[in-house]
């Protein structure tokens, strides 16, 4: 299918759950699993979805032929969709030109995992980088829980720690925030995510919608043996152009205190999960607080290596970010054993030093990168800005195609088999 | 003998055309089916053509290709969903181990009782509606009801498919036996209960197609998950059809919610006899519909402690609703289940092994998703601002199979004594006055986009053609 994204506006597919009957058919048609599904509704992912129409024609109800035109930043998340009764409205031009680029709200949040494809000159043959992206987990991987707590049954955690988790005094301060589920059930793995309701309602008086952070923190807690979780979220004080504007959803976890309680949506995620092998090696590339999947299953492949599993399998990271300073988790990093993890960092905006992306350096461990590359075993995981996505693959496939590796068959294959991973917002 | 030009009058993915055995018994078949079909199909049909959705292969574009097309013509498929060759048995005590192309001698009277069950449904829905086209409440249903009775007779092909292509002889002689019983016959009746209950009026075919309908997917389903492949195969492509069924059941009881919600605004009344008096179904009448409908289905799971039912769990024969998506240890050994019993006038919960409580797991999961259904009829009512909203009756209320059989039980699921039954009967199940009222209303409209007054129009049409398109042409 072509573009579903025209000029920063996604034609998104939804589904009316009016008159959806939950027969399972769009489930069981669609052939990039782009449609989920809970007790109440059945959804499209805007991610995953590329308008094949696959499901068109065998829905019985006609329900699944609905699409509206939304501004690439709003599109309608999962969670959103599976609370829904009806369809919303469609946005009039105006409010689409309202909502466009000038939104100020979570939106524009750093952690807000909307993913659609990148916006293509006319005339330019485009890299879809995020037609790369698998859409089944490693095979190994451990099975996700998901959608156990919907928008209208959430569940409450517990602030136990919140702190800086870069350096302070800087800009683009991170947090490291953990919350306790107490007694309710809450299994998450690496690589997924929750989502957390801000309090209060919006500048329309609708309560505001969920907004998604990557877990930080391994399965068995991030205190091990404990039902909780950690977050690793931007305070955002400007949008993506450099215009002030004040993130509500990630100033109000940044501002949490111990013992504030959160209401919290999720767990989210079956796809961008860590093999459990023994033998597979995990190469993680993320900026920013796309580190918070990667800090996940490296703290995770840590816990396992001290009881004496995972002697085999090789950890690479890329950690790309603007200053030293602005990098999360950078004290915690140094401390990691250089046998058991393969460091690169990178910074953007040293003064007096070149501006080095994660993508250079990509590029520049291309020997290692090859052979980790031939190896069945390896699982790659990218998470970040989405602006890095492209600059990663293209890199990627120059490391592969340097090396006598047919990329576009070698990327088929990472894809079918679950190991080639995107994540970007 | 006819001669039957296979890729073209049979569209197929199991290589007919190259299979002469399979021909063969098909050639023998394929008249007997076509009698069948002019003998108690649908009533005074012959001469329409239809716009029907016609299966020609299994991918997407090709099993929904719709055309006005008379029902005797159309293409009665055979379709298994792709397989994949290394697929394993993934639940039971031969897990792990390669799926079964063929039947498996110490399973094979299993698997064609099982089979020859799903069968016999098919037909038998089929003859249970044959009349029901001469009171259509409009073209567009006229064109549903005709879509789901081809669909239910290429389910039975499907069937018989897999009863003609593994099983021999026995397989042949149980496929012409399926073509011999007949819904509601005394001497020689289908198989199961509900399937020869009568489908008099258009609102029992709505809850037919949602509650009994639900009951395929639910049964089909677990086959889908067999160990033996071209029964799973076979399913799987099924459950995309039975869908359809199912939409019409939900989308028809919506519409005469809305319809009867309509009337009641417009009158300002809750009074039942003003209701009907005004043309539309009062809800009391819908509820008691409901709790009969609800309650036969729920038999048709079987007796909540069954040993076979174990027994084809164990052999890898029969699976459970989404059986790969669940994470225990698809054993089941040592494991229990919660059954319902009455000790002492009082309905308790006993533990029993979860092996011989896997028609009450069905059942149950089956419940879950008819109430989420019924749940967004209740919205029809509350969009309408509509005070009453419909339930289902408890799981014990008239059964006649299990151990609650034979229990008189309130729909809200108190032991009542014989006295309490027999005076509230009439409230809780439809009456012969019902039924007599709904009939009164059963009247055909075929003019396109006009709709009888019981019912209201539907949000849109069929493969995204008008309401007043010409659903079906008479000849």
């Amino acid at each position: 299918m072509d573009m579903l994204v025209e000029a920063g506006v996604i034609k998104q597919h939804l589904i009316d759950p009016e008159i959806c009957i939950r027969c399972n058919t769009c489930e069981a048609t669609c052939p990039v699993n782009a449609i989920t599904h809970d007790d109440n509704n059945y959804v499209v992912r805007a991610d995953v979805c590329n308008g094949c129409m696959a499901c068109i024609s065998p829905c019985p109800t006609g329900s699944i032929d609905n699409w509206r035109n939304m501004p690439v930043q709003r599109a309608y998340s999962i969670e959103e969709q599976l609370g829904w009764e009806e369809l919303p409205p469609e946005l009039s031009a105006e409010e689409l030109e309202a909502a466009g680029v000038t939104d100020a709200g979570g939106g524009l949040d750093a952690a807000v995992q909307v993913e659609v494809e990148p916006v293509v000159t006319p005339g330019e043959a485009p890299f879809m980088s995020t037609s790369y992206g698998a859409t089944t987990p490693p095979w190994s991987a451990a099975h996700a829980y998901t959608n156990l707590y919907a928008p209208k049954r959430p569940v409450t955690a517990t602030v136990t720690g919140n702190f800086n988790c870069t350096e302070a005094g800087f800009e683009n301060e991170t947090h490291h925030v953990v919350l306790d589920f107490g007694a309710m059930p809450f299994p998450v793995l690496e690589g997924q995510s929750i989502g957390i309701v801000p309090p209060g309602i919006d500048a329309l008086g609708k309560a505001h919608h969920p907004r998604q952070y990557s877990i930080a923190s391994p399965r068995n807690g991030e205190r091990p043996g404990y039902n909780n979780v950690s977050l690793t979220v931007k305070r955002v004080t400007h949008d993506h152009q450099g215009n002030a504007v004040r993130g509500i959803a990630s100033n109000y976890v940044c501002d949490l205190k111990v013992g504030d309680t959160v209401t919290v949506v999720g767990p989210f995620g079956s796809t961008f999960l860590m093999p459990n092998h023994p033998k597979s090696n995990i190469v993680m590339i993320c900026t920013g607080t796309g580190s918070a999947p990667m800090r996940a299953m490296t703290e995770w492949r840590r816990r396992l290596r001290k009881s004496g599993k995972f002697d085999g399998g090789k950890l690479m990271l890329f950690f790309g970010a603007r200053t030293q300073q602005e990098l999360p988790y950078f004290g915690p990093l140094q401390s990691l054993p250089k046998d058991f993890i393969d460091i690169n960092l990178v910074f953007s905006r040293v003064p007096g030093q070149p501006r080095r992306y994660v993508q250079d350096a990509v590029r520049e461990r291309a020997a290692d990168l090859a052979s980790l590359l031939r190896d069945a075993d390896t699982h790659f995981y990218v998470c970040g800005l989405k602006s890095m996505e492209e600059g990663v693959l293209l890199a990627l496939r120059d490391v592969a195609q340097e090396a006598g590796l047919p990329w576009e068959q070698l990327a088929a294959t990472l894809k079918k088999q679950g190991r080639l991973h995107l994540e970007t917002y | 003998m006819s001669t039957v030009n296979y890729s073209d009058k049979i569209p197929n993915n199991v290589n007919l055309s190259e299979d002469r055995t399979l021909q063969r018994a098909l050639e023998g078949w394929q008249p007997n089916f076509v009698n069948w079909w002019d003998d108690v199909g649908p009533d005074g049909s012959t001469a329409y053509d239809v716009y029907l959705r016609t299966a020609v292969s299994v991918d997407p574009q090709g099993w929904a290709q719709f055309g006005h097309v008379k029902m005797r013509d159309y293409r009665w498929g055979i379709f298994l969903n792709p397989g994949d060759a290394n697929r394993e048995i993934h639940f039971g005590d031969h897990k792990g181990e390669k799926a079964w192309q063929d039947v498996p001698g110490e399973h094979r009277a299993n698997l064609r009782r099982i089979i020859v069950t799903q069968g016999d449904t098919e037909p038998a829905s089929v003859e249970q509606q044959r009349h029901l086209g001469l009171t259509a409440p409009s073209m567009y249903d006229l064109r549903n009801l005709y879509q789901i009775n081809v669909e239910e007779g290429r389910h039975l092909w499907a069937m018989v498919y897999l009863l003609h292509k593994h099983f021999g002889r026995d397989g042949r002689e149980e496929a012409e036996a399926l073509l011999q019983r007949t819904s509601g016959d005394q001497d020689n009746p289908r198989i199961l209960g509900a399937f020869n209950e009568k489908t008099p009026d258009w609102l029992a075919f709505f809850m037919f197609t949602y509650f009994t309908d639900r009951d395929g997917k639910f049964q089909l389903s677990a086959l889908a998950e067999s160990a033996f492949d071209p029964l799973a195969r076979t399913t799987k492509f099924m459950l995309t059809e039975e869908a359809h069924h199912m939409f019409v059941g939900e989308s028809g009881v919506s519409r005469v919610l809305a319809r009867t919600a309509q009337v009641m605004n417009e009158l300002k009344t809750d009074d039942a006899q003003k209701v009907r008096a005004a043309g539309a179904i009062d809800l009391g009448t819908v509820q008691r519909y409901l709790n009969f409908h609800y309650s036969v289905t729920i038999d048709l799971f079987g007796a909540d402690q069954s040993s076979n039912a174990a027994i084809f769990y164990s052999s890898g024969l029969k699976g459970r609703y989404e059986e790969g998506k669940r994470t225990d240890d698809h054993v089941l050994k040592g494991q229990t289940y919660k059954v319902l019993e009455v000790q002492n006038g009082q309905l308790v919960e006993k533990d029993v092994p979860m092996l011989n409580a896997l028609n009450e797991v069905l059942r149950d999961d089956f419940i879950k998703d008819s109430v989420a259904g019924v749940n967004r009829w209740n919205k029809v009512l509350e969009k309408a601002g509509i005070p009453t909203r419909l339930t289902v009756p408890h799981k014990a209320f008239n059964r006649q199979i299990g151990a609650l059989a034979g229990i008189k039980m309130s729909p809200d699921g108190r032991v009542v004594g014989e006295a309490e039954w027999a005076a509230k009967k009439s409230e809780w199940l439809p009456t012969s006055e019902d039924f007599a009222f709904v009939a009164s209303l059963m009247g055909r409209v075929i003019e396109p986009g006009k709709f009888a007054g019981w019912i209201a129009p539907p949000v849109m049409g069929i493969n995204r053609q008008p309401v007043d398109f010409e659903y079906v042409r008479f000849g």
